[in-house]
């Protein structure tokens, strides 16, 4: 028998011995005492440890879980397990809930395994690295809702997303990827698990790319495009580009020989949700269309069509739209327009569509106010709004994010996007979102959010860093339209000078006084209220 | 003297016209014009510093009413004011004291020995009553010069002859003393960096970030004296819109080896959990213990306030200002051109108000400063050392005399 030790570690004796082997297999009720080699992919052959195994019986891939002791589980199946000793855990794999690996020790020959029955998948004592690609989260997402509950509360813990200081997921998802990506120079180091990635060079590359591009819909990746590009931008626009590209996509698909449809659909959306997410990563409220689309998918009756599934997967993801999105704004608007009264003064900052909306309604319904925007760099969104409030015949006051203090002593009303509200009440939206905030609670003035139902996650935040997203550095060191501002140029040659761009920051609950959503004028605390009572919601569509 | 008055006006469309900027250029130039100014001006036998605080007031009204917002001329205006008084206290003082030792000695005539007592104790006695209470300076000035004058007519031993020399000795030494004082001050303006570099190694220690918005000569001093004593640190510089000082400035750090971070005005809130403390210059500091910053730090202040980051302003002692600031946003503020924001092109039937077309009207607001309030201080560092806002106040007096709060010529009086 082969004897060598795992290289990934994982399964790593605990006493260093090095005859133990790293294996593991299927151990069917039938098949008592087979045992087939799995386990660790340095036994398949290849030469790369992935941290995960492959289970020897039905070749699925583990999900690199932790089980629990099994040695108990074996002796009360009537396995022959005298003699061996336990001292790791499980991998198990996805598929079958019998497959597993597992490193028994035996102290008579020195090492040899044995396969052992796992029907559950609860996490160890020592908690692995859990750090998953992209796409194994939609994978273990897709563990389906007919398990037990408590493994249901477990899914229900936000898997982490991957982190990018951690050379191996980052090396492993570099081979993987579509587009090439060039990392930034001089990035800053609060930051580096953040992926920042030289914006000029992926374009290009991505534009040189459109005819070989197999896997990937061409509605998709016209939609990463204009991601890529910032074509579009702001939460519900891309939600819903990217939806009506998976529209398509699903419009087009048909189901290759030998293959399920459910499963292969699911790993056509996720093949093209990483690409997404390479062209530039993704909002929370596309997280949530994706899981909800991904959910409709596992959930169709297996005696359907291919046709009759397409046309209701279709017809789904457009209920979606008009309902999450479209009547939710409507809904929002109605409810945030008996909050402005005549003669107030509105402020808002940068651009929300919802707010863009209730504005507009509010003017053609006859009220008199006053609304003074507030932009910044380097987006400078507000001026947009600027035009589109101006060409609509409302009076605007224009200024930038420095000059809040000075104008907030006559504003009565503040009016903020958000690009997704957390399940502590933290406000996760555009950058300076906070400081506007934070000044309107010293003058006293009411903040109101404007924020979809199925933008709600959650998840949970405290500061602004843990989780972001870092926009193009050389849109900080250049300032569109003021040409003389030069003295940024050249920042790429000196290493102690690094621009940061960030998108997103946190704002703390203390400072919003409502949150308009869908369901009503909720606040803040009763976030995570909505997020278990009507995220069930997803599935009953 | 028309060479100076033609230096003054010149000085005045100058400021009028913007073409001075900064408060430590302001003042140094302010100071070296008074100082031609005095040094042109003939004197009076008697009541001479009542006569130099006219002139002086004069001048300074012309100059502060060119550019009202720029505090530091009104500052050094009433420095130089103050200079006057305490020079003439301190001959005076200088005189008592000469009149003490003189009826000591045994040169004097019979008749200083007899006449000294007296006049010496009515001096002293005016000497003590202003020592005792320094803002009773009207008074002061009143009596003074007449008992300034008497003992040193007397001590010239009734000779006619030694009382005008000692009274022309004692008008020049007013003058003499007054200029040397004035560029005593403006030495003291040149080197305020150099003193406040001095005590950044007290407060900057290894690993501290620090955070910054737009640019300021005495930061970049401060900062680069820490790099100097090998401490290490990180700094995180806003860039200040809409003049986007902190491109350079950041820059400037950055190739001299600091560690250096450039991030919008925007992601101030996010990045400030992060970061140990905040140092920012000051355009002005009034005597409350508030600060006139530039326009962005009443933001960056309350978002430190909110995570306990100290807010340390740095400041030379000529931007202290002895006025109490009253709704300081709008009458100690700039509006400047909205060019800075947006493109006149595209708005252009939107920004002009008269035009009466019936478009919505756009109202560009671009102010210049911000008004810190005192409790969002958390440390004023100047040239003296460190203070707390709420001991400015006492500063005042230091540099400050309380007559000269209102800067205007006494008329016919």
């Amino acid at each position: 028998m082969v004897r060598h030790q795992c290289a990934c570690k994982i399964l790593q004796p605990t006493n260093t011995s090095p005859d133990t082997i790293a294996g593991g297999g299927c151990f069917d009720a039938e098949e008592t005492g087979r045992k087939t080699i799995g386990g660790c992919m340095k036994d398949s052959g290849e030469d790369r440890c992935s941290g995960k195994g492959r289970c020897g019986n039905c070749g699925g891939k583990t999900a690199g879980t932790f089980g629990p002791c099994v040695l108990s589980q074996l002796s009360q199946s009537g396995v022959e397990m005298k003699g061996w000793t336990e001292s790791k855990f499980l991998l198990s794999c996805n598929k079958n809930p019998l497959c597993w690996v597992t490193e028994l020790h035996h102290p008579g020959e020195g090492g040899k395994t044995a396969g052992g029955n796992s029907a559950n998948t609860t996490k160890s004592a020592k908690p692995a690295p859990q750090k998953k690609d992209n796409s194994s989260v939609a994978a273990s997402e897709r563990k389906g809702g007919d398990r037990q509950t408590d493994k249901d509360r477990k899914k229900d813990v936000p898997h982490p997303r991957m982190q990018f200081d951690d050379e191996n997921r980052v090396e492993k998802a570099k081979k993987r990827s579509v587009v090439k990506q060039a990392e930034a120079r001089n990035r800053v180091e609060l930051f580096r698990h953040l992926p920042q990635y030289e914006h000029g060079a992926r374009l290009t590359d991505l534009e040189s790319k459109f005819f070989q591009l197999g896997p990937v819909h061409p509605a998709v990746y016209k939609v990463g495009f204009r991601y890529l590009t910032g074509d579009i931008s702001g939460g519900n626009a891309r939600c819903i580009a990217m939806l009506q590209a998976f529209q398509e996509s699903i419009k087009d698909y048909s189901t290759p020989p030998e293959k399920t449809l459910i499963r292969d659909l699911t790993s056509k959306i996720n093949c093209y949700v990483s690409f997404l997410i390479e062209c530039r990563p993704l909002s929370i409220s596309m997280g949530n269309a994706i899981r909800f689309l991904k959910r409709r998918i596992t959930s169709l009756p297996l005696n359907l069509s291919e046709s009759e599934a397409i046309t209701s997967l279709v017809s789904d993801i457009d209920r979606f739209i008009n309902e999450k999105i479209i009547l939710a704004d409507n809904v929002i608007v109605k409810h945030a327009v008996t909050k402005i009264r005549d003669g107030d003064v509105l402020l808002t900052y940068a651009s929300s569509s919802a707010v863009e909306m209730l504005l507009l309604h509010a003017h053609e319904l006859g009220k008199r106010f006053r609304v003074v925007i507030v932009d910044s760099r380097p987006k400078l969104e507000g001026k947009m709004l600027l035009r589109r409030l101006v060409g609509k015949g409302i009076s605007c006051t224009y200024t930038h994010i420095n000059a809040v203090s000075y104008v907030m002593h006559e504003v009565t009303r503040v009016f903020l996007g958000a690009s997704s509200v957390l399940a502590n009440g933290t406000v996760y939206s555009r950058v300076g979102t906070a400081c506007v905030a934070m000044v309107a609670h010293q003058f006293r003035v009411p903040v109101l959010i404007c924020c979809e139902a199925y933008k709600f996650h959650e998840r949970v935040q405290l500061d602004s860093i843990c989780c972001n997203e870092l926009g193009d550095a050389e849109m900080v060191s250049r300032v569109t339209g003021r040409e003389d501002i030069n003295s940024l140029d050249g920042w790429t040659s000196s290493e102690n000078l690094q621009p940061l761009n960030l998108l997103y920051d946190a704002t703390p609950s203390d400072y919003v006084s409502m949150i308009i959503t869908d369901y009503g004028m909720i606040p803040p605390t009763s976030v995570p209220v909505i997020v278990r009572e009507y995220g069930r919601e997803y599935l009953l569509i | 003297m028309p060479d100076v008055h033609s230096l003054v006006n010149e000085f005045v469309i100058k400021l009028q016209k913007r073409q001075i900027e900064g408060s430590k250029t302001t003042a140094k130039l302010t100071a070296e014009l008074l100082r031609s100014f005095i040094s042109q001006l003939r004197l009076p036998h008697s009541n001479q510093a009542g006569a130099l605080i006219d002139a002086v007031k004069e001048v300074g009204e012309k100059l502060i009413t060119a550019k009202p917002v720029e505090l530091a001329v009104g500052n050094v205006v009433r420095r130089v004011l103050h200079i006057i008084r305490e020079e003439d206290l301190s001959i005076t003082n200088a005189a008592v004291g000469g009149l003490n030792l003189a009826s000591e000695s045994d040169d004097d005539d019979g008749n200083d020995e007899y006449d000294h007592p007296v006049l010496s104790a009515s001096a002293v006695a005016a000497a003590a009553r202003s020592a005792l209470r320094p803002p009773s300076l009207q008074t002061l000035l009143d009596d003074m010069p007449h008992s300034a004058a008497n003992p040193h007519t007397s001590s010239s031993g009734g000779d006619s002859e030694g009382k005008s020399k000692s009274a022309d000795s004692l008008r020049r030494k007013l003058k003499h003393d007054v200029i040397e004082a004035v560029n005593e001050l403006i030495q003291e303006i040149s080197t305020c960096h150099e003193q406040i570099a001095e005590q950044a190694v007290e407060h900057i220690h290894h690993n501290e970030v620090i955070l910054t918005l737009g640019s300021s000569q005495t930061v970049k001093e401060f900062l680069l004296a820490a790099k100097e004593k090998n401490r290490s640190f990180r700094v995180f510089v806003a860039e200040g819109a809409p003049r986007y000082q902190g491109h350079a400035f950041a820059k400037e750090l950055a190739s001299s080896g600091l560690q250096t971070t450039v991030i919008t005005d925007s992601a101030v809130f996010a990045m400030i959990s992060h970061v140990n403390m905040v140092i920012v210059g000051a355009h002005a500091v009034m005597a409350n213990g508030g600060v006139i910053a530039p326009v962005g730090l009443n933001m960056v202040a309350l978002a430190a306030k909110r995570h306990a980051v100290p807010f340390v302003v740095l400041a030379g002692v000529h931007k202290l200002c002895p006025l109490y600031p009253h709704n300081p946003e709008v009458l100690l503020n700039e509006l400047k051109s909205p060019s800075e924001l947006l493109d006149f092109g595209e708005f252009s039937d939107c920004l002009d108000f008269g035009s009466g077309s019936g478009s919505p009207l756009i109202h560009v607001v671009n102010p210049a400063f911000d008004y810190v309030p005192p409790d969002l201080v958390s440390l004023f560092i100047t040239d003296t050392g460190g203070h707390n806002p709420s001991y400015i106040y006492r500063l005042i007096a230091d540099f400050y005399s309380p007559d000269d709060l209102v800067v205007r010529r006494k008329s016919a009086s």
